[in-house]
């Protein structure tokens, strides 16, 4: 039988014993007195309560306890000992165990479906999936269920259509609601060669894609296992409650058999009202709230936060981030958009891109990518190559024409002279925010190609954000520092680390954590030993799967102002973590003495049906509070400076 | 001399309930069946997991078959927190759940509350 038809039962008989409760002082009485509230509390509890018993008896063989043992011990020990007053002709309180099971199933009904609310989340989900596509077979388009679709099939989508899978624009444009995924509200547009996000909604325009990704390879389904990892993953707070869980019921037992012992034997109380008190004690205790506290709020915390593009890994991440003292930031493709252009080139501009491009064909720099790009819009060959040496940290050298070429940064200069005029051109240039490349032939440096990746437009709001927190921002990159604090100028960063090499990166978030936790927001290769080292490793969505494993949190939007968000959405995480454990802590701290009639001298005192009361809504209290995450704000507050 | 009659027992049974619950007590501990297709056990779930610890071999596909017979809504989901597995657990069905067993190791899984635990060893 299911909870609900349990408590509606017991509900229903429990009705004619409330009303002679509340009527006795007008003179009304039950009819059948005693024997009809022995019938009535009967059915209650062979119908309603023999599950409580059922599951106590069977836990008790296995040598635990749960909350079931207190209901089942305080309702039994209520109802037989009526049963003995009855025939004994003392007062009987029958009403009580009929009561305590009304009211804690009365609890356990809501609390069930707050529960399923609560794990809602995920299969809602899933359920954005389309589910059939229109799929290019045979030279025909047929219609096929979206568990038939295949990699390298080609796909249409119409207006108003869902995306079936992840893919790669063929043929086409549309602008495409990609907010069920990113988080992202404005619609995106999207070109043939873009990229297309399984389960986002095609919004005008009809095109063709090629799948790439299917089944539990898509983002959707990667995120779903994400958030699923996440809600029932543990939270470090919660070591603690494991231990009271443990030995919490036969503690209350213990304390109810003290409570008995000290009112009947020294304080001389009548077995009736000892066994009331004890009872009472029995009752009122409630394991549940505390179980439940961590692993609810976890649940709508990370929960929520994934509608919003933002994926918290773990109750660890969450706990880890309350601490953080600074937020260390990778500049390229981070706080930048991460697509750097050439914007100027100094000397004979078709000799120096020559051999530029002939160095950096290879190469998949971002930096290479965009003097390749700038020698193709110019029309310049690529010469032939070899011998071909990578300088760490340095750049690359090869022969070109039998000449000693080479491309690289200024730690090149260590081994190459220049002139005075051509270092204050490189001066100005990288005060611009531009990074210099040195471009040389045989030892000469024969040009330089100016290249700059402008900060992404919510960079500086981000930042200010943060601040806002009191956290230090810290900016770390490979880059020369002068370029770098050009940047973080721009973006109103507090403290640049500049020429740093890719294997350092760890090194100096560790120096920077013996001032505290750190956070590390990344998205490159290179930054996968920071984000694992960092206390908060925090991966941008656009990032390479190396990076989004490494990370704690990652950040689907790419938007930088997700970071504060994470953080505020952690903390309240968090912060309701904890509120939710001293309720429930607090709850059966007080509740427990009350109970146990230590207050009798000042008249306060509980009854076992409100204590029934009390402990149904304590663990209903607990997951409302969680529920509540959901209706949170989330602000920054550079807003309210 | 009822009074001490009643203290004597009373202070029996708490030592009664402390020896039965905080004793040592030995745990069920049962390895999975291997066949061809992979592994399986059956777990029945009674006010407490039987068995309680599961020890399941490295590399071969496991299925654990969780079957509620417990009214109580203690038990009515069982969590894998390492393998993000939160799974209903209606009364008296049987339900597979399917375990990874690449990584070797102790796993724990608990209750929907947290109040009960098994514990899973892949080896």
């Amino acid at each position: 039988m299911s909870i609900t038809k349990r408590f509606w039962i017991s509900l229903i008989f429990s009705l004619p014993m409330l009303a002679n409760m509340i009527l006795m002082p007008f003179g009304w009485m039950l009819p059948g007195g005693n024997w009809t509230q022995l019938i009535l509390t009967t059915v209650i509890m062979v119908i309603s309560a023999r599950p409580f018993w059922q599951s106590a008896w069977a836990s008790f063989t296995k040598h635990h306890s749960n909350m079931d043992t207190l209901v089942a011990i305080g309702t039994v020990t209520a109802y037989v000992y009526s049963i003995y007053a009855m025939v004994t002709k003392q007062p009987v309180f029958f009403e009580s165990a009929a009561f305590v099971t009304t009211f804690v199933l009365l609890g356990q009904v809501f609390e069930e479906r707050m529960r399923n609310n609560a794990s809602n989340a995920v299969e809602k989900l899933v359920d954005l999936q389309a589910k059939d596509a229109e799929v290019m077979r045979d030279g025909k388009l047929v219609k096929i269920p979206l568990s038939d679709v295949v990699v390298g099939d080609i796909i249409r989508v119409k207006p108003g259509q869902k995306i079936a899978v992840d893919g790669m624009i063929t043929e086409g444009t549309s602008t495409i609601d990609e907010s069920m995924v990113t988080g992202e509200s404005m619609p995106v547009s999207k070109k043939t060669g873009d990229k297309v996000i399984g389960s986002t909604i095609n919004s005008n325009g009809t095109f063709m894609f090629k799948a790439e990704k299917v089944g539990d390879d898509t983002m959707l389904s990667q995120i779903v296992e994400l958030v699923k990892k996440a809600q029932n993953s543990h939270a470090p707070i919660q070591n603690l409650t494991d231990k009271v869980s443990d030995i919490f019921v036969p503690a209350v037992l213990i304390i109810a058999i003290l409570t008995f012992v000290v009112w009947y034997v020294l304080l001389g109380a009548s077995v009736a009202s000892s066994l009331i008190f004890a009872v009472a004690v029995v009752v009122i205790a409630c394991p549940c709230a505390l179980g439940l506290a961590t692993p609810t709020a976890l649940m709508v915390g990370t929960g929520r936060s994934a509608k919003m593009g933002i994926l918290i890994k773990n109750g660890e991440v969450l706990e880890a981030v309350n601490d953080i003292k600074s937020v260390v930031f990778d500049k390229t493709g981070t706080i930048t958009v991460g697509k750097p252009e050439v914007t100027d080139i100094v000397g004979n501009e078709k000799a120096v891109l020559k051999v530029a491009t002939g160095l950096e064909q290879s190469s998949e720099h971002p930096l290479a990518s965009a003097i390749v790009k700038k020698a193709e819009e110019n029309n310049v060959s690529v010469p032939k190559v070899s011998q071909f040496k990578a300088i760490e940290g340095k750049g690359v050298s090869a022969l070109i024409d039998d000449k000693e070429s080479f491309v690289g940064n200024d730690k090149l200069l260590d081994d190459v002279k220049i002139d005075a005029k051509l270092e204050q051109q490189v001066i100005k240039l990288q005060e611009e925010a531009k990074t210099v490349v040195f471009v040389g032939v045989e030892n000469k440096i024969i040009g330089l190609i100016a290249i700059q990746d402008a900060p992404k437009e919510t960079s500086k709001e981000a930042i200010a954000d943060l601040k806002a927190r009191g956290l230090k921002t810290v900016m770390l990159t490979g880059d020369n520092k002068r370029v770098a604090d050009a940047v973080a100028k721009q973006v109103g960063i507090d403290s640049v680390i500049a020429d740093v090499l890719p294997s350092d990166k760890a090194d100096h978030v560790k120096a920077l954590q013996q001032d505290g936790k750190v956070a590390f927001v990344g998205d490159g290769i290179n930054d996968a030993p920071a984000l694992t080292v960092a206390d908060v490793g925090i991966a941008m969505g656009s990032g390479t799967d190396i990076a989004i494993e490494s990370g704690g949190i990652v950040l689907v939007k790419n938007d930088l102002r997700d970071v504060d968000r994470a953080l505020a959405l952690s903390k309240k995480t968090f912060n309701r973590i904890k509120l939710n454990l001293f309720w429930a802590f607090i709850y059966n701290i007080l509740g427990i003495p009350v109970a146990a009639g230590i207050f009798y001298g000042i008249g306060l005192t509980l009854s076992p049906e409100l204590a029934g009361l009390a402990m149904a809504f304590s663990s209903l209290s607990v997951v409302t509070s969680s529920m509540l995450l959901n209706k949170a704000k989330i602000t920054s507050k550079a807003k309210f400076a | 001399m009822v009074k001490i009659l009643v203290l004597i027992v009373g202070l029996a049974i708490i030592g009664f309930i402390g020896w039965w619950f905080f004793g040592k007590h030995e745990v069920a501990e049962i390895s999975a069946d291997v066949s061809d297709k992979g592994q399986s056990i059956d777990v029945e779930v009674n006010g407490g997991y039987s068995p309680e610890t599961v020890v399941l071999k490295k590399g071969v596909p496991a299925t654990l078959n969780f079957t509620r017979k417990d009214k109580s809504s203690c038990l009515d989901r069982v969590v894998f927190s390492d393998f993000g597995i939160n799974q209903a657990l209606p009364i008296n069905e049987k339900q597979e759940i399917k375990i990874d067993t690449t990584k070797a190791g102790e796993y724990q899984w608990a209750c929907g509350m947290d109040m009960f635990h098994g514990k899973l060893i892949i080896k």
